[in-house]
């Protein structure tokens, strides 16, 4: 028992002082683990924390024709957003923001309510690549309605119309299908890569390396400041070898009609024009293509994505008849060979008719000249049958038919060279000698790309030399791509220069009276070439449904000029253009502008544009005083520092991958 | 009995560490809101302080024995007013926790209940009679601790309930706590515990607190819920190394509410082990001369008054220093008299206040 003035127990006290010592202890210890034993750890997590490393996004190269015009540009494409970390009524604003930039108020309010529970700091996309007029608006309204801001981003810039779509392709955010492929291990998901045609085949050329920047930011991923900046490497500015005149004789000489017309180079293999139709608006991808678009593009019959000119597959018709003239002569048989044609002769059992049988008339006398100048199916009925089917795709192979040739596109299709054991491998079955007759006139198995039949035409037109088409200038590849790309390869098949110069002369009176394309002739320069119609369905069931469209022969013309030692070599393919004649009038249109222009007397030039003012004719040039390497690069600094994924220059067409 | 109290036994060496935390943690709090929208919260911080100082003279004043004979009824006012705050209480960020008072101010209870309690277990244990505490006398200072911290758990208020732990277990550890009793309490307490976190149909935490305390075991596994707060404040401390360092935990915002609850990683980070652990050595010297004070109080109820301050001080500095180093789950208590804030500057000066007042009286007898 202790009174009221007793002590408290000094040894509890004392024991109270140590347990606030051994807290403290612990708590040094605490400090002393994380600043003095961890410190380095949360120093760097500390860094990683404030540092953030943001793309600088690399301008794509330019791509250029062979004169240096300019033919796919970037340009700054700005996108109007709305901030939200001002305090101002964004509903209230809705109706005036709406306006300016041509939008529904009631979509606007919608997006305003949709992004509400976001963090604020993330700004509202209201509209991609809005015109000059809205722009404008809001520059002119920033104290009115200053939540108003816009982004800018580098596009792709494509010609008009469709002009030259095949060929150069488009961008696109690069898929999940295409990041396993091994030419793509390095992108990243959210890179904008080359989707097809050049802008494929050429892609790591014209991407450049993307550039980063160290941005100081805070725990709400605002930027506060910025440390350092690796610049970006622009991408490399391409040269093409085609013309663009000469491509746009081609886009007009084509028009609207299905097919594809390829011009090229007969010494070099350098593609001059390439044509194909129907075709589609790149620029629709660069900004955003909607699924319908999209759709209609792909489940189209006419297959506007579809670059005709490597990628069509079709019967060659008779211009396959230049083909067996030269597997004749270097056989030794077709120099030699008379044949009579009454309009029909009879093969294994089995009555062929030759073309002219549906107009009622027939060859008569025919040597290999007449064959070729009048397509006698009969002279090549036999001579099919004479040489055997292997003998035919020995030579036809020798031209490069059946095989890809090789050209700097992605995606080139290989056409077939039928065979005895090309049927054994794919069909299992017998060669019959009766389809034998049918592939020397070009129908039957055998198919080819108008870019093959192009290649072939000009390897007999030189005297057997084969190039390979291209589409890039090689002195603009850098060594190590150009060995990879054998673009400048050059083979010789063997051709015995009579022939060759039999075959050209032949080829030469196609176009004159007497031949079958007598109209296309263009007085003054000289033209060889041989026309093909090539057999959707059988003469006879094509007789029998006389109106009906896609039944309609599709109409070859292949063509060089002049006859000896030609400076360019044109084939045409005119789906549904029922007869030769009419595709060879589309080749002459070429062919004539080509000349024109070397004989410095132009008949239709782009000019660059006189104001500021816009180029309508397919290709563009940036404004004057514009194109500094530095102005380009500073375009390249542009990021987008979007949470989602950044604003490509283009934006991947829906059901891509 | 004489009654003379004089300032020459005022404990000035005390009041001048006090200030030199106070005005340590006004320099952080100015460096951490400086550029955020609590810019100006360091001057606010003043004027507690300095209101704080003049309570502390007032409560000085009135001597802490009269104060005891009517403990009752400061006891039933203040667990009236934790009624009044269950039943009336303004509601924010889904606890009720303060009543509005005409004129804006925001009045806490829950904080005047801790230092009601402090006397109210001091006045118990010093008329207690016999050396060894019984279990009775053990569970009726529970019942005296535990009605009001079940009113603030309540709130609900996890932080603050768990501060009337040290002043209830600092009483019955002076009041002759035996062996047996410790140890079976805190059998009793680690049951509790297991059952509360273990057993799925007792819901005696709301699953905030319960992700709360769980998070710091492994902050890594959700380090943008409640796991990520004890990740940047450890961050933070680390980055300061030996020296202290930029500070951009602080200043890009990294770490949460710098100018309160983490003011002590806020200031680790900016001036380092040396700095920190300076800090802490103020501190320790603070509860040493509180000690002190205890020992040379002129009766039981001094001692126990003291000793209750001193135990909630430590508790503070225990939870809240632990928490900023990662040993301790973020239960929101504040470090004393360095965090931003009225409520508590002005609870640790008035608690101060009792200290001087059972000083100033040591020699009284």
């Amino acid at each position: 028992m202790f009174g009221r003035d007793e002590k408290v127990s000094a040894i509890r006290l004392t024991a109270a002082q140590y347990i606030i010592l051994g807290i403290f202890l612990v708590l040094a210890y605490g400090l002393w683990r994380l600043q003095v034993a961890q410190s380095d750890y949360y120093s760097l997590a500390a860094e990683k924390n404030r540092i953030r490393n943001v793309p600088v996004l690399a301008p794509r190269g330019k791509i250029l024709d062979r004169e240096g015009r300019t033919i796919v540009d970037n340009y700054p494409s700005f996108s109007a957003l709305l901030l939200r970390d001002s305090t101002r009524d964004l509903t209230a604003d809705a109706d005036s923001i709406a306006q300016g930039l041509h939008l529904d108020p009631n979509e606007v309010r919608a997006r305003i309510r949709h992004f509400a529970t976001m963090p604020q700091y993330q700004p509202i996309f209201l509209k991609e690549d809005i015109t000059p007029d809205e722009l404008q608006f809001i520059e002119a309204h920033r104290n009115e309605l200053p939540e108003l801001d816009t982004i800018m981003a580098h596009r792709r810039l494509y010609p008009r119309n469709g002009f030259m779509a095949h060929m150069i392709g488009y961008v696109g955010e690069v898929s999940e299908d295409m990041l396993n492929q091994p030419q793509f291990e390095l992108y990243n998901s959210g890179d904008v890569v080359g989707i097809s045609g050049v802008e494929r085949q050429y892609n790591t050329l014209l991407m450049g390396q993307n550039g980063s920047r160290q941005a100081l930011v805070d725990s709400h991923g605002r930027e506060v400041g910025r440390l350092g900046e690796t610049e970006a490497v622009p991408g490399k500015q391409l040269k093409l070898t085609v013309d663009i005149d000469l491509q746009i004789a081609a886009e007009e000489a084509l028009g609207d009609k299905n097919g594809a017309i390829v011009a090229m180079d007969p010494h070099t293999g350098e593609i001059l024009a390439m044509v194909s139709r129907p075709t589609f608006d790149p620029n629709d991808f660069a900004v955003h293509v909607s699924r319908d678009q999209w759709n209609k593009l792909v489940t189209d019959p006419d297959k506007p994505l579809l670059n005709k000119a490597i990628q069509a597959q079709l019967a060659p018709g008779s211009t396959f008849k230049v083909i067996m003239s030269f597997a004749g002569w270097q056989e030794g048989i077709a120099q030699n060979m008379h044949v009579h044609c009454n309009g029909s002769a009879d093969f294994y059992g089995r009555n062929s008719k030759c073309w002219v049988y549906f107009l009622h008339q027939s060859h008569g006398d025919v040597d290999l000249a007449k064959a070729i100048y009048q397509s006698c199916d009969v002279f090549f009925y036999t001579l099919a049958d004479k040489l055997g089917i292997n003998r035919i795709a020995k030579y036809a192979t020798q031209l490069g038919l059946g095989q890809k040739t090789g050209i700097d596109l992605p995606q080139e299709a290989s056409g077939i060279v039928p065979s005895e054991e090309w049927k054994l491998r794919n069909f299992r079955q017998k060669w019959y000698a009766g389809e034998t007759i049918f592939v020397g006139i070009g129908q039957g198995a055998i198919t080819v790309t108008p870019v093959q039949l192009l290649r072939a035409i000009s390897a007999i037109s030189m005297g057997g030399k084969m190039v390979v088409p291209h589409v890039i200038n090689p002195t603009d590849l850098p060594p190590n791509y150009l060995e990879a790309a054998h673009i400048t390869d050059v083979k010789t098949v063997a051709f015995d220069p009579s022939g060759w110069n039999y075959i050209t002369d032949a080829m030469e009176r196609v176009l004159e009276p007497g031949g079958t394309s007598p109209l296309a002739a263009i007085p003054g320069i000289e033209i060889a070439g041989k026309t093909g119609s090539a057999q959707v369905v059988s003469l006879e069931n094509r007789a029998k449904h006389k109106d009906n469209a896609d039944l309609a022969q599709n109409g070859w013309f292949v063509g060089f000029s002049p006859r000896r030692n030609p400076d360019v070599v044109v084939c045409v393919l005119f789906q549904g253009g029922e007869h030769g004649k009419l595709a060879a009038r589309l080749a002459t249109q070429v062919i004539k502008a080509y000349v024109e222009k070397q004989r410095r007397n132009p008949q239709k030039m782009v000019e660059k544009p006189k104001s500021n003012g816009a180029v309508d004719v397919g290709a563009l040039w940036t404004e004057p005083g514009s194109e500094g390497e530095k102005e380009r690069l500073q375009g390249g600094r542009f990021v987008l520092d979007l949470p989602k994924k950044p604003l490509a220059t283009a934006i991947a067409a829906p059901g891509m991958r | 009995m004489a009654r003379y109290v004089s300032y020459r036994d005022f404990d000035w060496v005390l009041l001048g560490f006090v200030l030199l935390i106070c005005g340590l943690g006004v320099m952080e709090i100015h460096s951490a809101t400086v550029h955020t929208k609590f810019a100006g919260a360091h001057i606010r911080q003043i004027y507690w302080v300095l209101a704080g100082v003049g309570a502390m003279f007032l409560v000085s004043l009135i001597n802490y024995q009269a104060l005891l004979d009517q403990i009752h009824w400061f006891y039933i006012a203040g667990v009236g007013s934790l009624m009044a705050v269950l039943v009336f209480g303004t509601k924010a960020l889904g606890a009720k926790r303060w009543i509005k008072m005409p004129g804006g101010n925001h009045f806490q209870p829950s904080e005047w209940v801790k230092l009601i309690l402090i006397l109210a277990v001091a006045k118990y244990f010093a008329d207690m009679r016999q050396r060894e505490l019984s279990w009775s006398d053990f569970m009726k200072a529970g019942a005296m601790v535990g009605f009001p911290l079940l009113m603030v758990l309540a709130q609900p208020d996890l932080g603050t309930a768990l501060t009337y732990v040290p002043i209830a277990v600092m009483g019955v550890f002076l009041g002759g706590l035996q062996w047996k009793q410790g140890l079976t309490v805190a059998l009793l307490a680690g049951i509790g515990i297991g059952a509360v976190f273990l057993v799925p149909r007792v819901h005696v935490l709301k699953s905030y607190q319960k992700q709360r305390l769980t998070s710091f075991i492994d902050p890594e596994l959700d380090p943008q819920g409640s796991g990520y707060q004890v990740e940047q404040s450890k961050i933070a401390v680390g980055s300061g190394g030996l020296w202290g360092g930029k500070g951009s935990q602080t200043h890009g915002a990294f770490l949460p509410v710098p100018q309160t609850d983490f003011i002590f990683a806020a200031f680790s980070e900016e001036h380092g082990f040396v700095g920190a652990l300076g800090v802490l050595l103020v501190y320790f010297v603070v509860l040493m001369r509180l000690t002190q004070n205890a020992q040379t109080a002129p009766d039981r109820a001094g001692t126990f008054v003291v000793m209750g301050v001193v135990a909630v001080l430590s508790f503070h500095i225990l939870v809240n220093v632990g928490m900023v180093v990662g040993f301790m789950p973020v239960t929101g208590i504040p470090l004393p008299l360095m965090s931003y804030g009225g409520s508590s500057v002005l609870f640790m000066f008035l608690a101060l206040g009792m200290v001087m007042n059972v000083r100033m009286r040591r020699f009284v007898n």
